[in-house]
């Protein structure tokens, strides 16, 4: 297991319990979809992974290691191992397409060379290759505010391919993209999993995404784990009421009917 | 773009150097350890402050002595501000306002501690000569503040008490002045903030208050004596600090 | 109603203050005193405009230009480091909070305290202490510059980095970058218009300060100013001024260049 969770709760300062006791595991290079409706905790759980929030009980163990019994030094050694996409890619506006992407590897590099790459960009290559996965090599030299949102959320995702992490965590990060777009970004991102053998886990408010691209859905509400299956084995009636408290219908990319599975037919995710 | 922001940073960094150059100034030789100590020994020297009951009251007077500087000096010049206003806002016609809006232009230039030693040629060492330099100098910034608030008063009362016959100086304090007093004493209570920090230090000069007996006890190597009175600068500018935060949420509410 | 209490009350406090200033108009127009001054006044005019004297003072504008940059310089390499190290968003230990939590928290204090100390002090005061220690002349008026401005800066330029959007920053500190790169490629590109923009204003108010730091012997135009001013040689003072008024326009304008450069 390279990622366990036993009992973990997190309270936040307000006092609100936004993770209640959940326990579960996810192994190497596992690809897990966390589904439910806003406010469940999804965004906490990633940010527990991303060692960003600390628990406040239980224990994690993130890639061998409980990050908060580490040193400083081992701290961060650990975080440069785990690379988010977020949900509004946190880029400052005025810099460089180039040193937004390079700048996922500044917890590798020494100092000295972070330094001098914003002179000169270190690794102008590397850049470019990932941005050409995301169909946006052209932009290398561009200003970030002079991009779009989709333009932008993929040098959010360039970046984090550009890091190489062992694990790969994305909160909601196509849910101001539009539906062609996302395909390729959670695609994308799946096949990097994949063709590396490292941990993906997306939060995703797009059901029918989730179910198409991942082998492992965990469902979240109210803080705890409601179901945690493979696709084929997700129900309309379960979805629907992991809803229930949101709306009638099970959110998918523009409102899309959800594509009920015939009895019998077993729904394959890509890469299972 | 980028090659303007490098061009800019060479150039900023060759003129430092250059200001250094010109001064000759040797940073290292000036934070040698040699130096180093020396001026360790001397800022020693200012502890343990000089506390003594006797010292103390000297150092009660001088504060008060400054905050009294600050606050006639402020006065008069909101008195010799208004009087320029009213002229630099075109009440007596053009020339009269470009006459009035050189004058506290000249003022408002020359800084505080200039006019400081220019009056205690005057007028003599100690506090007069102070509150007279605060004067000349803030008369020049209030009063361009207070004409800047007359002009753009609103003209109506100020007509209708006219058309029904008032006497101009009447008019003046019927009509204007009730749009603008608020403002008026808020510059001036604002002023007074800023000119208590001022009169702290025009002493050294020889203007009386606080910095006087800073430059005295300075010259005299009484460092602990000085240190008192720094603190004593220190102390009483957050008490203004406090002081004025409240009044001015005072006069807002 | 209240308003005008406070007014009321305010003027009566003012009474006693007439008597403490030792308030006397009279003093301005004794004979002694009127004939010294009128004298001086009217010394005022013609400028002097001697080839010698306006080398002087050119060489005296050029140290007090110089003083202000080097003392800006100065408290910049002063401020940087300190504010990096009281920005509360740049803090790695602040995340969760991870190790080392209690002894940064511990270490931010006594630096904000310090750098309030040293702008508590104002600048001339600095500078009387300075030509004490080092001696008359200009280094003590780049060292009090230095000191007093470097406790200005280092609190502003923290107080900028965290009214910024700090989302970038956090963002690397949570892929393990470290405190350096974090601010250089999280807030540095937001930020630098706005932290240029303070510098340069901060140059512009060392201009003026220089050449006030002048009259306790931290060389410059004010330095120059204090001898003519002793010497009573009017003409030199007028002159004097007249550079000082030129060169607070041109800081002025510079300063707005800079900015308009940069923004």
């Amino acid at each position: 297991m390279s990622i366990m969770l036993e009992r973990v709760s997190l309270e936040y300062p307000n006092g609100f319990r936004a993770i209640r006791e959940v326990s579960c595991g996810i192994g190497r290079g596992e690809r897990v979809a966390i589904i439910g409706p806003s406010g469940a905790g999804k965004t906490t759980l990633l940010r527990l992974l991303a060692t960003a929030l600390r628990p406040t009980t239980g224990s994690l163990n993130l890639l061998g290691a409980d990050p908060w019994r580490l040193d400083r030094a081992g701290l961060r050694r650990l975080r440069s191992c785990i690379g988010m996409v977020h949900q509004v890619p946190p880029i400052p506006p005025r810099q460089r397409v180039v040193t937004a992407v390079l700048a996922g590897r500044l917890g590798q590099w020494p100092v000295w060379k972070s330094l001098a790459s914003l002179i000169y960009p270190a690794d102008i290559r590397g850049a470019g290759q990932m941005l050409a996965r995301m169909e946006i090599a052209d932009k290398l030299f561009e200003r970030c505010d002079r991009l779009s949102g989709g333009q932008l959320q993929r040098v959010g995702v360039a970046r984090v391919l550009y890091q190489q992490p062992d694990l790969i965590l994305t909160d909601e990060p196509v849910s101001a993209v539009d539906p062609a777009l996302s395909d390729r970004i959670i695609g994308e991102l799946n096949r990097e999993a994949v063709a590396r053998g490292v941990m993906l886990v997306a939060s995703l408010h797009a059901v029918d995404l989730a179910l198409h691209w991942f082998p492992r859905i965990i469902g979240v509400r109210g803080g705890e784990i409601v179901f945690d299956l493979p696709p084929v084995r997700i129900s309309d009636a379960m979805l629907r009421e992991l809803y229930a408290s949101e709306s009638a219908q099970v959110p998918t990319q523009d409102n899309r009917p959800l594509e009920t599975v015939p009895p019998g037919v077993r729904r394959r995710p890509m890469y299972s | 773009m980028r090659a303007v922001h490098w061009l800019v940073a060479a150039v900023l960094v060759a003129l430092t150097w250059m200001s250094f150059a010109y001064l000759s100034l040797d940073l290292g030789h000036l934070f040698a350890a040699e130096a180093l100590v020396q001026m360790g020994q001397y800022a020693t020297s200012f502890f343990p402050p000089d506390l003594s009951a006797d010292y103390l009251m000297r150092v009660g007077q001088g504060a008060l002595e400054t905050i009294a500087i600050s606050a006639v000096g402020t006065a008069l010049a909101a008195v010799l501000g208004l009087l320029l206003a009213l002229p630099a806002a075109g009440r007596f016609g053009m020339v009269a306002r470009a006459v009035a809006r050189l004058t506290l232009n000249f003022l408002r230039s020359i800084p505080e501690l200039v006019w400081a030693a220019l009056m205690v040629m005057a007028a003599g060492l100690g506090p007069f000569a102070g509150t007279l330099a605060l004067a000349w100098h803030t008369t020049g910034v209030i009063g361009r503040l207070f004409a800047e608030t007359l002009e753009n008063a609103p003209r109506e009362p100020a007509q209708a008490l006219r058309l029904s016959g008032s006497r101009a100086g009447l008019v003046f304090l019927y009509g204007t002045m009730p749009n603008v007093v608020a403002q008026l004493i808020a510059y001036s209570l604002y002023r007074w903030e800023i000119n208590i920090r001022m009169a702290a230090i025009l002493g050294v000069v020889g203007a009386g208050g606080l910095g006087q007996m800073l430059y005295v006890s300075l010259s005299l190597f009484h460092q602990q004596q000085a240190m008192t009175v720094i603190l004593a600068m220190l102390v009483l500018v957050a008490v203004v600090d406090g002081a004025s935060a409240r009044l001015r949420r005072r006069l807002a509410g | 109603m209240p308003r005008l209490a406070l007014v009321v009350f305010l003027l009566v406090l003012l009474w006693p203050g007439f008597r403490l200033t030792e308030f006397d108009p009279a003093v301005l127009f004794e004979a002694h005193s009127r004939e010294t001054m009128g004298k001086f006044v009217s010394t005022f005019f013609p400028l002097e405009t001697s080839a010698e004297f306006l080398r002087l003072v050119a060489r005296s504008t050029l140290e007090t230009l110089a003083i202000a940059t080097a003392g800006t310089a100065l408290a910049l390499l002063l401020a940087a480091p300190f504010a990096l190290m009281i920005t509360r968003t740049l803090s790695i230990s602040r995340i969760g909070p991870g190790p080392g939590y209690v002894l940064g928290r511990a270490l931010r204090l006594p630096v904000r305290f310090a750098l309030m100390f040293l702008r508590s002090i104002p600048e001339i005061v600095w500078a009387l202490l300075f030509v004490r220690a080092v001696g008359l002349g200009p280094a003590a008026g780049v060292l009090a510059i230095g000191i007093t401005y470097g406790g200005m800066l280092g609190k502003v330029y923290s107080e900028i980095l965290e009214s910024n959007d700090t989302r970038p920053a956090a963002a690397l500190l949570e892929t393990g970058s470290g405190r350096m790169a974090a601010f250089f490629y999280g807030m540095w590109p937001v930020a630098l218009p706005e932290l240029v923009s303070y510098t340069v204003y901060r140059w512009e108010c060392a201009v003026r300060a220089s050449v006030i730091m002048g009259f306790v012997g931290a060389g410059g135009l004010g330095q120059q100013m204090e001898l003519s001013l002793r010497m009573l040689s009017g003409g030199e003072v007028s002159t004097i001024l007249l550079v000082f008024l030129l060169l607070v326009v041109l800081a002025d304008a510079v300063s707005a260049f800079l900015r308009k450069v940069t923004a």
